[in-house]
């Protein structure tokens, strides 16, 4: 446990990398929820298969990761499907209203110095933190 | 060209949220969870992603895309009503299961069929901004 640190910095180097090559190589901001959000609501229709190929790259190495290390890979999410739902109807809709995620305005706004990118990063944060503060006091262990 | 370049960036996008544990939900609730046993990795990860990308953003003062056209311009940097209130709505969303878009596109293979109903609500999500973007500037106009 006490070298997740050093994985959280490698990884988060690696994801900076993929941001710098794709805004220096495509001019964009590597941002998950504009580029899926594009394809939803077609906002992102023409350049639709750069959007694909960066899906693909992003569901597929992580795919290829897990064979290699040989499976056992999890992503512990809750099996509350009702809560699961809610969930995810709030991110696709927070999102595509305040314009990012946890990659455009987290990684590509604040690098950038960004003041919408700092403040959305601190929202949302504060918003998470409460949540889970709720979920313990509910779930009765704080 | 353009399609190798984002295939390079998805796929090292989903090497880093995979190696650093982004796509564990335990360790995203972990960080958010700052009056527990707080878990700091994603500071880590995020600062770590922040260091390349501020130094491609000094590039991308002094040249070009590589396949052409601009960089995006730099957004008006107001703070409007739509930033605040989505990302309220986001980091509910976010807290209550630890998954963001990134990492819920990167878990698929692994993320069973409770990452399939995030991803299907999400898209739902996606697909109901724009009438609710357009509704909380009515309330606006109204108010």
């Amino acid at each position: 446990m006490y070298i997740d640190w050093i994985w959280g910095l490698a990884g988060g180097l690696l994801i900076g990398c993929a941001g710098a090559v794709f805004l220096l190589g495509n001019g964009r901001i590597m941002g998950a929820s504009g580029i899926i959000g594009g394809l939803v609501d077609g906002s992102g229709r023409q350049d639709a298969a750069e959007r694909l190929v960066f899906l693909l790259g992003l569901a597929g190495v992580p795919a290829l990761l897990m064979l290699l290390s040989g499976g056992g890979a999890t992503t512990n999410l809750t099996g509350n499907f009702g809560l699961v739902i809610l969930a995810g109807l709030l991110v696709g809709l927070g999102t595509r209203i305040g314009n990012g995620c946890t990659s455009g305005h987290g990684v590509c706004g604040i690098s950038r110095l960004n003041p919408r990118g700092i403040i959305a990063t601190l929202v949302y944060i504060g918003a998470g933190a409460l949540i889970v503060v709720a979920l313990r006091l509910l779930a009765g262990d704080l | 060209m353009r399609n190798l370049f984002a295939l390079i960036a998805g796929g090292l996008f989903g090497a880093g949220l995979h190696l650093s544990g982004m796509t564990n939900t335990a360790k995203v609730q972990g960080f958010l969870d700052f009056f527990g046993a707080w878990d700091p990795t994603l500071a880590f990860v995020m600062g770590g992603a922040i260091l390349p990308m501020a130094g491609a953003w000094a590039l991308a003062q002094r040249r070009k895309p590589i396949t052409g056209g601009d960089f995006p311009a730099r957004p008006d940097p107001r703070i409007d009503r739509h930033l605040v209130v989505g990302a309220v709505l986001f980091g509910m969303g976010w807290g209550l299961v630890g998954l963001c878009p990134g990492p819920a596109i990167a878990s698929l293979s692994y993320g069973g069929l409770g990452g399939l109903v995030f991803l299907g609500s999400m898209l739902a999500g996606m697909l109901a901004a724009p009438p609710a973007r357009a509704w909380l500037d009515g309330a606006r106009a109204a108010g």
